[in-house]
């Protein structure tokens, strides 16, 4: 029971993002402003969140790859695209993801560093 | 026979059921095989979106139609979100910390990975359609979709070009960052979620909390970021 609570929680901060963004017309997705609002909720009470909820989230985050595979299946619909410019899309992807992932590990570890 | 009459006599709910089993099944069965194989290209994801092409394809199933019946898995990537807040909570300790880093850190990611994205598909003569849909591809998808959108791209080839981007985080993140000699949980979970979003930091969000915490901000953050810089960026671009 507290698990299905926690996971109506969850949902609850969602649509309170999703109202946010058709009223306000913000440009983020429901669930990053409910992520937001949700983490802002617990930082402004200065308290821990249940442990139902940690645990909760724990198991959704610990399948998140799992959540990804119905959207990743659509590749599939784009072969013939990706086919036709194969080689600048294959350069570009790989080279500009390794640069993104280099240049924002670079600048958090030397200028973040008090973080850890 | 034709097996395309097969789908056409189930019931959506079972037809669901189908689905539902068919992704799971090949998820479980991707990650025990991570698990036997220990390579970094026997990535979960990966392979189970391999295994579910593969099946659609041989039983003629179009996409549209699996996807509907898979619903209830991809409606979970919202709650799922949601709860990167907690991760958020419990390290706001090392985020105050390190605050003014994490800044310029994502904001050095934003602009490198829309400004590289953009321009290696033009160099080496790509269409811009392509390259404008390639500008936002590692951005959370729902952001992705709406920033390509707005910018002129097909949102529908940005998300393809997400998934790779994203499975290409998730099964290098560990050796590349191992070569770059970055083992803070910080850097790790920030770069994996800046750079692959949700699919690429799904690989770190499991070793360390702290690393979840600052993916689950990578991946907001950057969506944010991007938005609001793309329409500033993209007329420069496209000028040059």
């Amino acid at each position: 029971m507290a698990v299905l609570r926690a996971f109506f929680f969850l949902l609850l901060f969602q649509m309170i993002g999703e109202v946010l963004r058709l009223v306000v017309h913000l440009p983020i997705p429901s669930p990053v402003i409910g992520m937001a609002l949700l983490a802002a909720w617990y930082m402004l009470r200065k308290r821990e969140p249940e442990p139902a909820l940690q645990k909760t989230a724990d198991t959704l985050l610990a399948w998140m790859g799992l959540f990804f595979v119905p959207a990743g299946v659509g590749i599939m619909t784009d072969i013939a695209l990706l086919r036709s410019a194969w080689l600048p899309i294959m350069i570009s992807v790989v080279i500009s993801t390794f640069l993104t992932l280099a240049v924002t590990a670079w600048v958090m570890q030397r200028f973040g560093k008090s973080a850890v | 026979m034709n097996i395309n009459v097969l789908h056409l006599s189930l019931t959506p709910a079972a037809f669901m059921l189908f689905a539902l089993v068919l992704t799971m099944g090949a998820y479980f069965f991707a990650s025990y095989l991570h698990r036997k194989v220990h390579h970094p290209l026997a990535n979960p994801v990966l392979i189970a979106i391999l295994i579910v092409c593969g099946v659609l394809y041989l039983l003629h199933l179009p996409y549209e139609t699996y996807f509907s019946g898979a619903q209830a898995i991809h409606f979970m990537l919202g709650p799922a979100t949601v709860a990167l807040a907690i991760p958020m909570v419990r390290s706001l300790e090392h985020m105050k910390r390190g605050f003014v880093g994490m800044v310029l850190a994502l904001l050095a990611g934003s602009v490198v990975g829309m400004v590289a994205g953009y321009g290696l598909v033009r160099l080496f003569g790509g269409s811009q359609m392509v390259a404008l849909s390639m500008l936002p591809k590692s951005l959370t998808t729902p952001i992705a979709i709406g920033v390509s959108q707005s910018v002129g791209g097909q949102p529908s080839v940005t998300v393809a070009f997400a998934i790779v981007a994203g499975v290409l985080v998730a099964v290098s993140v560990d050796a590349a960052l191992a070569m770059m000699k970055i083992a803070e949980p910080a850097a790790r979970g920030l770069a994996a979620g800046t750079a692959g979003s949700g699919l690429g930091a799904s690989r770190v969000i499991p070793q360390h909390p702290v690393a979840a915490a600052f993916a689950g901000v990578a991946i907001g953050a950057n969506g944010f970021l991007t938005a609001v810089l793309a329409p500033v960026v993209v007329p420069l671009l496209k000028h040059w």
